[in-house]
């Protein structure tokens, strides 16, 4: 990278300006490469809900854990999962209960599992953002092609674009987003061009080096006030993105609105399966509103990016840590807790 | 889980599966959403092949950047 722009993000002395990152990688990235401590005061880094697990809402882990105390079902997640709080605690909590579950590293798995337990009813926690679902569109047709009907899905897949929206009217003043580079693979950056024009704010898509998140926050500081997009990872993203996976999405989902955790519902932010796959579904239409949890827990508040770690009574007082996470954020590794625990950052 | 992991294709499989290289650990990935050679370098994300990495479509930064300065 040009020494040139190193200087310039690290003695940027104009006017105050707010850059918030919508990946859960691109927070576990500027965490570990340190890039706070490589650009001005002047230039705030704002984690937004990017983090799929952290957004999800109390209301779907209750659901889960309902789902996995019935005799001839196994709820299956993934790993990080397990450990989100819900109303009543979490799934991890449910096992020492006599829940039955099993964790998984890909949709695969379960194929598997299920095919060797015909007798037992399967159910798949389907979270994730755009990057995730084509993976449970793969799913559902290999179900379909094996004549499978002992897997369900209870899905909590959200959509990037509609929480942008919501974010530029009621999130912290933004100057700019990176723009989530996983998603990206999927949706492409043109996705991000309505918002761009709508807001006049600049978006850059970005991969996950300390490089490439500098140079997207020198391009978004440069294109301050211009509504455009500009994709700085063009070796993974393309404009329109994947377009099989999009035909895919598009074959079995329809948007609807979607409940994010402590954010509230967000009209037409998530997926949910079509009419004619609903014998899929394992009761995910009426999960569009949260439920309580810990009151003391900000997760909300961070997540839209109207707070800091370090505003929440939980972390600063010490009773949320990653061995005993009080709040979503701080059980994933992209969470924005998580990150600020491990990395003692100050901000 | 947002992670996305590059990996290198070391055998196309008849089920719409892949087998794919992490610097010595190999996985079999769903390869549904792209069409995968041999060699490929590729981005899995939860056991999927979201998209083949393209090495050709490096970015000139310089030149970008250059651009902003002009404007």
């Amino acid at each position: 990278m040009d020494a040139d722009i190193r200087t310039f993000l690290k003695e940027y002395d104009g006017p105050d300006v707010n850059i918030m990152e919508v990946c859960g990688s691109h927070t576990a990235a500027i965490a570990r490469e340190g890039i706070r401590s490589m650009v001005s005061d002047k230039i705030h880094l704002i984690a937004g809900p990017g983090c799929p697990v952290c957004v999800t809402a109390s209301a779907y882990i209750d659901r889960l854990i309902e789902l996995s105390y019935i005799d001839d079902t196994t709820v299956v997640t993934f790993g990080d999962m397990i450990r989100i709080p819900g109303s009543r605690g979490s799934l991890r909590d449910a096992a020492g209960r006599g829940a039955h579950m099993a964790m998984v590293y890909s949709p695969l798995d379960m194929i598997e599992m299920a095919a060797e337990s015909p007798e037992r009813e399967f159910v798949f926690a389907a979270v994730g953002f755009e990057t995730t679902a084509p993976a449970y569109a793969l799913l559902l047709e290999q179900l379909m092609a094996k004549k499978m009907t002992n897997v369900r899905l209870l899905t909590a897949v959200k959509l990037m674009t509609p929480v942008i929206d919501w974010l530029c009217r009621k999130g912290p003043r933004i100057d700019g987003f990176i723009a989530p580079g996983h998603v990206s693979v999927i949706t492409g950056s043109d996705a991000f061009v309505p918002a761009a024009e709508k807001f006049s704010l600049p978006f850059a898509v970005a991969g996950f080096e300390g490089e490439d998140i500098l140079s997207a926050i020198y391009w978004l500081l440069k294109s301050k006030g211009k509504g455009r997009v500009v994709n700085l990872y063009p070796e993974a993203v393309k404009p329109e993105g994947n377009v099989i996976a999009r035909e895919k999405l598009e074959k079995f989902f329809e948007a609807g609105n979607a409940a994010w955790r402590g954010m509230g519902t967000i009209d037409g932010s998530g997926l949910y399966l079509r009419e004619e796959f609903s014998g899929f579904d394992a009761g995910s239409r009426g999960l569009d509103r949260d439920s309580k949890y810990n009151e003391a827990c900000m997760c909300g508040k961070i997540l839209a990016g109207r707070a800091e770690p370090a505003d929440c009574p939980l972390f600063k007082g010490g009773k949320c840590t990653p061995q005993d996470p009080q709040g979503a954020c701080m059980v994933s590794f992209e969470g924005n807790c998580y990150q600020s625990y491990i990395n003692g950052e100050q901000r | 889980m947002c992670v996305a992991i590059p990996g290198r294709v070391i055998k196309v499989n008849d089920d719409a599966t892949a087998v794919v290289d992490f610097d010595g650990n190999t996985v079999t990935a769903m390869s549904g959403l792209t069409t995968v050679r041999p060699d490929d370098y590729v981005l899995v994300h939860a056991g999927c092949i979201i998209q083949v990495m393209n090495k050709k479509e490096a970015l000139e930064l310089k030149d970008l950047f250059s651009e902003l300065e002009d404007m």
